[in-house]
């Protein structure tokens, strides 16, 4: 129970159940959907992008608590971030997740993000947590088709 | 009639993260016991030569065994003929050497292919295939909130363009057994003929494709106690005779010359190449241990077990089963109100039991039923109550970790 209770912390619990940023962003500029299709998790996710700067990010869609909390959280550390620091930190927290080793300076780069770093320990569910990212990724550097976790990892 | 043959399967004696293995995921694979294991090995430690080929011992005897297994699922399924027994990949080649070989050359632009809404993607996309390259079009028959297919919707969708009807016999989600007999004689009153994908069916239920007058029949061993990579297709002799050959190689050939070739006689005219001896012979191992079991204590023990689990399952608060047609096999889908399938099926590994959580390839099934996954729980003639008490012991966990 307790390397479970290390994976469902009560954020991730939180946020799964009520994700923030979630719904419909109107004046998104980058709209991009991805899929896990083992699993059936599905997002959509919004950007407003301005000047190389991510001013608003939304997403919805369905899926398990870590996909949705992963989403959640990702959305809240992107505001106002730089499209190179986007892009970094997904780097940092993939190292997070695939247990990696890593430096103080990442593990503070990652801030609230590093609450998901239980999921290591449960290989199956990275893709669950990389979903949101990986669409983020396609998002921004105008990817063409839906992401699927199958051809991205 | 509680049976326990639990021993015969060396893989579940290991524990999982400290807790002792309680396999639930019989509907995707079945385990094996030692016997087929043992097969396996003897053969190549004593029998291995390629068949219909040699006239050496070592092949003669090699020829001798792949054989006497077609004999053998001949008997098990009650067909008419050995040569009605076409050994393939699995249910999912069965299916698609079906629909490019009988429907490339009978189905025409316009022509109807019914399907049912509980089919499994393997008896959908090959269909699916076959529809873009003929022209031809899917009618896909309803399925009622119970899980049981729309009898009274399927006797509509036949027309005068009406080819074919592939259905599956059980619903690997929702557990229901489709009255595929009554569904084969409506088709056949339209001169259709009919598959069954028996992939789910066959290792759980007494098969005979006479009395169900079925026109083809499609299983895999895997799902049956025997190994990986090694299925069947039965087909009656007028359709398989009448029907071109799906791969070219050796075996299947009759002669060969640069101008033409002819083909070899049933079965062989559907097996090119070098097959799955191996395989083959260990699936007959499988079948024999069950016939030695005997089906119908196979039959009542997995029905106590769904009764069992069925009665528990709807103890707990919050838990919906999808799926609950008074005929089922011993396969329960559920989903919680509160969490989410993929996070059920996380905890219920970290306690060592093994459950799948997702769409079981049936998306369309997902979408009738509104749910994006489901958990699912399926039995084989290893399990016992004990299984079925850790998985609501699991469930239990679920919901204290997600209160």
């Amino acid at each position: 129970m307790s390397d479970l209770r290390d994976l469902y912390q009560e954020v991730i619990i939180d946020h799964g159940r009520h994700p923030r940023n979630f719904g419909v962003l109107e004046n998104a500029n980058h709209i991009k959907q991805g899929f896990n299709p083992l699993c059936g998790d599905k997002i959509t996710l919004y950007i407003e992008e301005k000047n190389g700067v991510i001013e608003n990010i939304m997403f919805n869609g369905c899926g398990c608590a870590i996909s949705m909390a992963s989403a959640s959280l990702m959305t809240e550390s992107l505001k106002n971030k730089k499209i190179a620091e986007a892009d970094m930190l997904f780097s940092v927290f993939h190292q997070l997740i695939t247990h990696s080793a890593m430096n103080e300076n990442q593990q503070e780069i990652l801030g609230k993000l590093t609450i998901l770093k239980g999921v290591s320990e449960f290989p199956a569910r990275v893709k669950c947590a990389t979903l949101a990212w990986h669409t983020l990724n396609a998002a921004l550097h105008n990817e063409s088709g839906a992401v699927t976790t199958e051809e991205s990892l | 009639m509680m049976i326990n043959y639990k021993n015969d399967f060396p893989i579940l004696k290991q524990t999982v993260y400290g807790k002792p293995l309680v396999y639930l995921d019989s509907s995707n694979s079945t385990q094996k016991p030692q016997c087929v294991i043992d097969t396996l090995s003897e053969y190549y430690q004593k029998h291995h030569a390629n068949i219909h080929r040699g006239i050496y011992e070592l092949s003669v005897r090699a020829t001798t065994l792949y054989e006497n297994a077609r004999r053998f699922i001949q008997e098990f399924i009650h067909a008419k003929h050995t040569h009605e027994i076409v050994f393939v990949r699995g249910t999912t080649e069965a299916i698609n050497l079906v629909a490019q070989s009988y429907g490339r050359s009978q189905f025409k632009k316009d022509d109807e292919i019914i399907l049912s809404g509980m089919e499994h993607h393997s008896n959908i996309v090959p269909w699916q295939l076959i529809a873009e390259q003929t022209g031809a079009k899917l009618k896909i028959i309803k399925i009622l909130d119970n899980g049981e297919i729309d009898l009274a919707h399927y006797k509509t969708l036949f027309s005068k363009k009406t080819k074919f009807v592939a259905l599956t016999h059980a619903s690997n989600v929702l557990g229901t057994i489709n009255p595929i007999k009554e569904m084969i004689a409506i088709a056949h009153e339209h001169n259709t003929p009919v598959l069954v994908d028996g992939a789910q069916a066959f290792p759980h239920l007494t098969i005979d494709v006479q009395a169900l007058d079925c026109d083809f029949y499609t299983f895999s061993s895997h799902k049956a106690y025997g190994p990986t990579g090694i299925g069947v297709l039965y087909g009656k002799t007028t359709l398989l005779e009448k029907m071109p050959p799906y791969h070219g190689g050796g075996n299947m050939i009759e002669t060969v010359s640069f101008d033409r070739s002819t083909y070899n006689k049933l079965p062989f005219k559907f097996e090119a190449g070098t097959p799955n001896i191996a395989d083959v012979i260990a699936f007959h191992t499988a079948l024999v241990y069950l016939k030695n079991i005997g089906m119908e204590k196979i039959i009542a023990h997995e029905k106590h077990l769904l009764q069992y689990a069925t009665e528990k399952l709807n103890e707990l608060p919050n838990l919906r089963i999808i799926g609950t047609a008074p005929n089922k096999l011993g396969v329960i889908s559920f989903v919680l109100d509160t969490i989410h399938p993929h996070d059920i099926g996380t905890v219920l590994d970290r306690e060592g039991i093994a459950v799948r959580a997702g769409h079981h390839c049936a998306m369309p099934l997902m979408e009738r039923f509104a749910i994006p996954a489901c958990v699912r729980a399926s039995f084989g003639l290893y399990n016992s109550t004990e299984d079925i008490d850790a998985l609501i012991a699991g469930l239990h966990t679920a919901m204290r970790l997600f209160h």
